[in-house]
């Protein structure tokens, strides 16, 4: 056992890169084998980070799991792996929403084996982010993430529809979506990469431990230039890095073209996982290394968040798209982890900070369960109807009752309902935050209201109202397959809106400690 | 079992009901309605035996020490955030009302729901049931009532709501009562909703949600700022703590001068003021009514929107704190304005509607302005007074209404005749051919008028008025005053209109009284709507005061830290409630005694103008529609998506994209083609040749490859070794 409780991380972070290999040789006209081993090669890193869940020690200062083997030693960077509360509660998140994404797409049929190899190739990149304690590998990690997604959406997305850019120009919605999801993310990396070297030069090491001993003390300079100009380049590539990822208004439109052109498994992983690769970014990254800057721009960030949460909501509410009214529920919900963050960096260390910082990371959580859980509900009716616009559906709840009953469940899970998991978050970030941002804050609960409107416009133009004769006989009912999807994230939903201890536990610790 | 155990296990029968109805019994109906009548009468029976131990306690016991458990629940810095239950002499009494009403109501429930009746001939999912056509012993065709097709979902329902309910009741903290208060709230949306498939019902259920949100968000803040200030959401840990509460009387809170208390009893109060349906929130109240009627009895009148009354009354010590010699708080002076205000207003609109349960739906926005306004004078013992006789006599009215549609319907199949069996001008005499719901609605209607002595509504409007008077707030003793002549005389029209005189259409002639599981709750909950006023009689009451104690005031005024006083007894208060109620009556009766069939409002010329006004709402709906709705969804379709998003934000984008793609164009014309390519010709040609040259060792033969291959890793592993060993 003890080499497994060694390399624990590292099994789980390569075991999808290597059976993505295995895959590689399985014949691509057995689909169905495919299928089966990429779901059950994605189960082993699941029950893997259970076992890391079980052996997490949540009263432990600092990070634990640690791995630590010379890689560059040339620039001293090293193959350093640990996990803190907030990065075991996205692992988990992530080994979690990705076999029920790879179940979700047993229905993909064009491409099987590059499709699932994709995905697993996603699942390495994503929790490289959350396992990293170096700041290079963190960013390679970072760019392999971003690799597979583009060629999901470009290659999978939807099939309809197109986007004018200018003077007539016109070019598919995925291609779209996908080039500028790419863009986005890549602008960002140029300055994270560059902050990255800037501190790897000044402080001679990219360790993350090293650095957040050392790193607020370093007085040196680079190339004439003084520490402070250093930091502060640094600190706006880093947030600027993330605040893309976020995404945090105005910098947002990417992410509903992305999400409603990707494939139904796709926007789960974007929304449930990518989403808050910035958010850990923040948590992880700007806030340990910049407790000055983070805290003397606290307060522009909360206006963005505040400005994230209202236009979101806004947003979302005008839609008739109803995968891109999903997708805008996204920009609501992120920004209050954003505001949570923004709490937390006004006032670190304080009881106030910690109950935001609980609030943001269990947010992050929630939005992965409840969004993922969203747009999978979205394919579902997606993939009877072709269609997503919700002046075509209209009183289905006739139709498929259970498909109506998990929607029903599943939204007010997203609009926050006490009782399931998102109004944990949200109370605890506005608990933190009204100390420090009374009036954001307050301009919030706009946005919390105009939630509460999106999500019933969703269920009332889809479920609701005259049934729409043309459907009849031609929409199944939710199928076995789709119910084993969701079900465990309706469990999960009600579980921690009724018992949040359990994680909780883990993430009160872990921000307890961060500054 | 303890008695703090059965506490907590009070809420669950109903939820387990919910739970095995929607996902195993959902098509057994008689299994569904079973199980949650079951569940119902564990949890009236649980709290009947809470109740009984609560009462024999004491109330001075019970005050200082109430039944209390706590659990740790959330972990945050280095405390918990905890939860518990508990029952002091208030939740007690919540308890009697929530348990009886709502036992009653799911009996209801089944009556009212057709059980035991034929599948509709042409019912759908979704849509109320319309009837099925039987073939009698001797061939004729009947059509009589036919089941509700979602008749196992609509039990499930109820189920979850009650959780709602019992969770709100004994909570000992802010964050549970806010999640039993949601739960209501999403069951009152999806019960509204119940006929899902008609537009209305589909409007209502939106507006109700959104409408009482409004009021949630404001609320959540509240609460969030309670726990930031106070470290606690435990209401006792609050009220009795003398020091915090004086602190948070005199700490300013930075928005519109106010005291941290003021600021946060005011947004807690705009809870209320949602679900209580409180003027400006109250528009979704009467279109809530298109809910099955035990869900407007239940929820929409006895205990959800009673929920909103009982958090302000549960929160009084923090409302009222800093209030000194009588002067009100900036929260009391909110309430008491708008509670006043809204109860006026609401009976006036109900002086005009025609549908059964439209009347009662005003009747119940205006009977919790009473409340509230009560309570804003300080009238606290008043207060739960009244929302405990109104809890009983209002679930009776509107059951009883219901008992009388279902008796209309049963009428309009006899005959074939196409009319609404909501209204009122389509009924008359019905008191001879549905007596039970007659007299029972009857013994309702005179509590809700405040008949004098016998019945309950009288004592507990009477306790208001005469704290309004003795405490010298005029204003709200004249405004509720008007308001209980208007509720005397709508509460009469009603009741002359529906049942009194000659039917006024064959179908009403046809009408019959309804099966015992309607009319047996309608009986138990007079019973209550008559007697339950006797716990309250004040002592110096003339005549009868002193013969039964005034228990209620004695008992739940050891909810409180600091103990009030009964109020003094004064002629003029009690002279003017019987002049209103009394007059009220009369002049109900009196104006629609003759109205014959196919009649206008007698009113409705004499009134003209006024009269149309009132019907409308005073217009609110359109107005709501012009000034918040309309232009909510221009700005988000148009503004923050099209114009901000689209426009703006990706026209930018698409801008520097152009840049880009020019600048790449300029590139490549200029510089890629003739320089670059040029270049990479050249090394392409050159790389050719070479090429040509090697292609001689492509033999294609494996073996050659394999010993080259061969040749090439012993070479390496031969110069590795070398230089490795080598020193």
């Amino acid at each position: 056992m003890s080499f497994l409780d060694n390399n624990l991380l590292t099994l789980i972070l390569f075991f999808p890169v290597a059976s993505s290999l295995v895959l590689l040789f399985l014949p691509g006209k057995e689909k169905k084998l495919i299928r089966w081993v990429a779901l059950l090669a994605s189960l082993v890193p699941l029950i893997l980070s259970i076992i890391l869940w079980l052996n997490f020690k949540t009263g432990i200062k600092g990070f634990q799991f640690e791995e630590h083997y010379v890689w560059y030693s040339a620039i001293n960077s090293s193959y350093h792996l640990g996990i803190d509360g907030i990065s075991l509660t996205m692992v988990l998140l992530t080994t979690l929403l990705i076999p029920i994404a790879i179940l979700a797409s047993f229905n993909i049929e064009e491409n099987v084996k590059a499709y699932m190899v994709l995905f697993l190739l996603l699942e390495t990149g994503l929790l490289g982010v959350f396992v990293s304690l170096d700041l290079l590998l963190f960013f390679v990690f970072w760019e392999i993430g971003l690799v597979p997604m583009y060629f999901l959406i470009n290659q999978w997305g939807s099939e309809k529809g197109e986007r004018e850019l200018w003077g007539g120009i016109k070019v598919k919605a995925r291609t779209y979506a996908s080039f500028k999801f790419l863009i986005y993310t890549m602008t960002g990396s140029l300055g994270l990469l560059l902050a990255i070297q800037m501190i790897g030069v000044v402080s001679g090491t990219f360790d993350l431990p090293t650095l957040f001993a050392s790193w607020t003390t370093l007085n040196q300079s680079l190339f004439g230039l003084p520490i402070e100009t250093v930091k502060t380049i640094a600190f706006w590539a880093f947030t600027i890095a993330f605040a893309l990822k976020v995404p945090v208004w105005p910098f947002h439109t990417w992410l509903p073209d992305a999400h409603t052109e990707a494939p139904t498994a796709g926007s789960m992983i974007l929304a449930g996982v990518l989403l808050k690769l910035g958010a850990y970014g923040f948590l992880r990254l700007v806030l340990p290394l910049y407790p000055v800057e983070s805290k003397h721009y606290a307060g522009a960030l909360a206006f963005l968040a505040t400005m994230s949460i209202i236009f979101g909501a806004f947003s979302a509410f005008g839609q008739r798209d109803f995968k891109r009214l999903v997708a805008y529920s996204s920009v609501n919900h992120m920004g209050f982890v954003v505001l949570g963050i923004a709490a937390a960096a006004r006032v670190q260390g304080t009881e106030n900070a910690v109950i935001a910082l609980n609030g943001a990371v269990l947010q992050m959580f929630n939005h992965g369960i409840s969004a993922a859980g969203m747009f999978f509900l979205v394919g579902v009716i997606y993939s009877r109807t072709h269609t997503r616009n919700l002046d075509d559906y209209g009183g289905l709840f006739t139709l498929v009752p259970v498909y109506g009953g998990i929607l029903i469940f599943t939204s007010m899970g997203a609009l926050g309902l006490p009782g399931l998991n998102g109004f944990v978050s949200e109370f605890l970030v506005v608990r933190g935050s009204w100390p420090i941002f009374s009036v954001y804050t307050a301009f919030a609960m706009v946005g919390l209201l105009f939630t509460g409107a999106y999500v019933l416009k969703g269920i009332k133009q889809v479920l609701h109202g005259p049934l729409n004769e043309k459907w009849i006989g031609h929409l199944s009912e939710i199928s076995a397959r789709e119910v084993i999807v969701i079900a465990p994230l309706m469990v999960i939903m009600l579980w921690i809106g009724v018992w949040p201890a359990w994680i909780l536990n883990v993430i009160n610790r872990a921000v307890e400690v961060l500054f | 079992m303890g008695i703090k155990t059965l506490i907590w296990l009070l809420p669950l029968p109903p939820l387990l009901a919910f739970f095995i109805i929607v996902l195993f019994t959902n098509r057994k109906k008689a299994l569904s309605h079973t199980i949650s009548v079951g569940a119902a009468f564990l949890s009236w029976l649980g709290s009947m035996v809470v109740f009984f131990f609560a009462v024999q306690k004491g109330a001075h016991q019970l005050g200082e020490h109430p039944f209390a458990s706590s659990i740790n629940w959330l972990p945050l810095a280095d405390k918990w955030l905890k939860i518990g239950v508990m029952v002091d002499p208030l939740t007690a009494v919540g308890l009697f009302f929530v348990a009886w009403t709502v036992f009653m109501i799911f009996i209801y429930s089944i009556g009212y729901q057709n059980y035991g009746q034929p599948k509709g001939d042409h019912d759908q999912k979704g849509l109320p049931p319309h009837g099925a056509t039987v073939i009698d012993e001797q061939g004729h065709k009947h059509k009589v009532p036919s089941i509700e097709p979602m008749y196992s979902r609509f039990f499930a329902f109820i189920g979850l709501f009650a959780f709602g309910m019992y969770t709100l009741i004994i909570s000992d903290n802010m964050l549970t009562l806010f999640v039993g208060w949601e739960i209501m709230g999403l069951c009152s949306y999806l019960l509204i909703g119940f006929w899902y498939a008609k537009p209305s019902a589909r409007a209502a259920m939106i507006k109700a949600f959104i409408t009482t949100r409004v009021g949630d968000v404001f609320m959540l803040l509240g609460i969030g700022a309670l726990y930031a200030f106070t470290k606690t959401l435990n209401f006792r840990e609050i009220f009795f703590n003398e020091e915090l509460l004086h602190k948070m009387a005199t700490t300013p809170s930075g928005f519109f001068g106010l005291s941290v208390a003021g600021l946060i009893g005011i947004l807690l109060f705009i809870g209320t003021v949602g679900k209580s349906a409180q003027f400006p929130l109250h528009v979704w109240l009467p279109d809530a009514m298109e809910g099955p009627t035990p869900v407007s009895a239940m929820i929409h009148a006895a205990t959800m929107v009673s929920a909103g009354v009982y958090m302000v009354i549960r929160m009084f010590p923090l409302l009222s704190a800093g209030a000194q010699h009588g002067e009100l708080t900036s929260p009391m002076m909110a309430m008491a304005f708008i509670g006043a205000f809204t109860a006026l207003f609401a009976a006036s609109i109900a002086l005009a509607q025609n549908d059964i349960k439209r009347v009662l739906a005003f009747s119940t926005i205006s009977q919790l302005g009473y409340m509230i306004a009560a309570l804003g004078i300080g009238a606290y013992v008043a207060a739960i007074f009244h929302l405990l006789t109104h809890a009983f006599f209002k679930a009776l009215l509107f059951l009883g209404s219901g008992s009388v549609i279902h008796g209309m319907e049963h009428g309009i199949y006899h005959v074939d005749e196409d009319i609404d069996p909501q209204n009122m001008f389509n009924m008359g005499g019905l008191r001879k051919k549905m007596p039970i719901t007659f007299w029972t609605f009857l013994a309702g209607g005179l509590a809700l008028s405040g008949f004098p002595i016998i019945t309950a509504g009288f004592w507990s409007k009477d306790e208001i008025l005469a704290d309004a008077f003795s405490n010298g707030h005029w204003m709200v003793f004249g405004t509720l005053a008007f308001a209980a002549l208007l509720t005397a005389f709508y509460t009469m029209r009603q009741i002359t209109l529906t049942f009194l005189g000659k039917p006024k259409t064959r179908a009403a002639g046809h009408a019959q009284e309804t099966h015992w599981t309607m009319t047996l709750p309608l009986v138990v909950l007079a019973i209550f709507a008559i007697g339950f006023g006797w716990v309250g009689i004040p002592e110096q009451f003339p005549l009868i005061g002193g013969l039964i104690p005034n228990w209620l005031h004695d008992f739940v005024i050891t909810t409180l830290p600091h103990h009030l006083g009964e109020v003094g007894f004064n002629w003029a208060p009690l002279l003017t409630s019987l002049v209103v109620a009394l007059g009220g009556l009369f002049l109900g009766w009196y104006v629609y005694k003759d109205v014959p069939a196919g009649a206008e409002d007698p009113l409705k010329k004499p009134m003209g103008f006024v009269y149309k006004v009132l019907q409308n709402k005073y217009y609110f709906d359109e107005l709501y529609d012009i000034i918040f709705i309309k232009p909510a969804i221009w700005f988000s379709e148009t503004v923050s998506y099209l114009w901000m998003d689209r426009k703006i934000i990706d026209g930018i984008l698409h801008f520097i994209a152009r840049i880009a793609f020019q600048l790449g164009t300029i590139f490549r014309d200029w510089f890629d083609v003739p320089v670059v390519n040029g270049f990479g010709d050249f090394v392409g040609e050159s790389t050719k040749k070479i090429g040509k040259s090697l292609r001689v060792v492509q033999t294609g033969r494996v073996q050659q490859y394999m010993l080259i291959a061969l040749v090439i890793t012993v070479a390496t592993l031969f110069y590795y070794l070398f230089s490795v060993f080598t020193p």
